[in-house]
């Protein structure tokens, strides 16, 4: 626990001196928000709810491959040796996954922020929205620092990362936006108990899955 | 004999679901009429990926347990011919879904669920084809091999449940099996186990391809 706590301090801490790759990821979301403003042609008022919700969960899906992407690559592989020595691989992992949860949800939350702001506000119920945003950071992050530790390991880290994650993602991305179109139409808790459920089941299996798994990662 | 009788067997079962599948009387049914008997061809198909795939998934874990790269090259190979059955599975069902459903492909979860699959399978070979060194490519293509099955299996099993589905036993259709009668079943049950057998013989015969080159090239 102590471990974990420590080395996800030292994520945050290395994040905010090298405040460059923080910056990229903020203004990489900013500027595909401004990007689909301005193809609206800027009459953002007639647009369909549906589009209005598949379009924000995909920027931020691209978003998250973008900036997950980056979790083994900001240090040296010396430096990655030096950690293994001292922390197990499970308190490794972990770490990771918090931190990589905690910045997507800063991410996805100033970007639900910047959305509602330019292309108009279609929700009703925002306590389920949130819920499905937090889901969905958790989701993202635990299936994505797997994928990005295997993809580090390759040349072209990036192009592979995104074949790996996007059949992975599916299901979940599915469910988020059947979760957070109920939100938009204001249902009842009640009826997205269903999704709220799956979506939850489907972290913890990718979470404990990633903790059995990367010790054997590492090691290459 | 003693070691490939089981060659015999699928071939003679498929032999027989073919011939008894085609011949063979089949209830009469609404809108189903004689397409019906494309069960005997396009349900084994699935359950041939299946067990293909689980296959594949155990020689994963095995590799990942004990680094024999004998394990790897059988994980890929099933990996390899399961992706074959779901095309197949995947083209049956279209010829199917257009005469009882009216439409090449229509909107249903079960085949999002498998256009996924062969999206994820795709994905583990380009995977395997970016590493030189054999040991790191059989580890952390086993470790995508878990990761992406797990991810895999709601996709088939639990989500077209909770949507409406086409296929029988999703959204209040009748379960599967349920629309058979006895002289199906004495058809089906044989042709399921036919293209398993048939499948596992395909992609042994590949395995043992693949082993003979390592050998060649060492």
């Amino acid at each position: 626990m102590k471990e974990i706590k420590s080395l996800i301090w030292k994520d945050i801490k290395l994040e905010l001196r090298q405040q460059n790759t923080i910056n990229t990821m903020v203004l990489f979301m900013v500027s595909t928000l401004f990007l689909c403003y301005i193809s609206f042609m800027l009459r953002t008022d007639n647009l369909d709810k549906l589009t209005w919700n598949t379009l924000f969960w995909i920027i931020l899906l691209f978003s998250a491959v973008n900036s997950a992407g980056n979790s083994f690559r900001k240090e040296t592989s010396g430096r990655h040796l030096y950690y293994y020595q001292l922390a197990g691989p499970g308190a490794i992992i972990m770490a990771k996954i918090i931190f990589n949860f905690l910045l997507l949800l800063a991410l996805s939350l100033l970007g639900f922020g910047l959305y509602l702001a330019l292309l108009g506000n279609y929700v009703s119920d925002y306590r389920l929205y949130l819920l499905a945003l937090v889901l969905g950071s958790l989701g993202f992050s635990s299936s994505l620092t797997l994928l990005a530790g295997i993809a580090s390991k390759t040349d072209n880290s990036s192009g592979v990362l995104a074949v790996l994650s996007m059949p992975v993602l599916l299901p979940l991305i599915n469910m988020l936006i059947k979760l957070s179109k109920n939100a938009m139409d204001g249902l009842d808790f009640s009826v997205s108990y269903d999704e709220i459920m799956t979506i939850f089941g489907i972290d913890l299996i990718v979470i404990a899955l990633s903790y059995l798994l990367f010790p054997y990662l590492w090691k290459s | 004999m003693r070691k490939y009788w089981w060659k015999f067997l699928g071939a003679g079962l498929l032999l027989f679901s073919v011939i008894f599948g085609f011949l063979g009387e089949t209830p009469r049914r609404e809108i189903l009429n004689e397409t019906i008997r494309m069960v005997y061809f396009h349900v084994p198909m699935w359950f041939s990926m299946m067990a293909l795939m689980i296959s594949s998934l155990v020689y994963s874990v095995r590799y990942l347990q004990k680094g024999n790269i004998r394990d790897d090259i059988y994980a890929s190979q099933f990996a390899a011919v399961s992706i074959i059955f779901g095309i197949l599975g995947f083209l049956t069902g279209m010829l199917w879904g257009n005469f009882t459903w009216g439409d090449w492909l229509p909107k249903d979860p079960k085949l999002i669920a498998v256009e996924v699959g062969l999206l994820i399978y795709s994905a583990y070979f380009i995977l395997r084809g970016s590493f030189d060194d054999e040991q790191r490519r059989g580890r952390l293509s086993a470790i995508y091999n878990i990761f992406a099955f797990a991810s895999f299996m709601p996709l088939v099993w639990i989500l077209p449940r909770l949507t409406d589905s086409l296929h029988p036993g999703n959204g209040g259709n009748p379960a599967f099996g349920s629309d058979m009668d006895i002289k199906m079943r004495m058809i089906f049950y044989p042709a399921v186990l036919g293209w398993i057998i048939i499948g596992t013989w395909i992609a042994s015969l590949r395995i043992r391809l693949k082993l003979i080159n390592e050998t060649i090239n060492e």
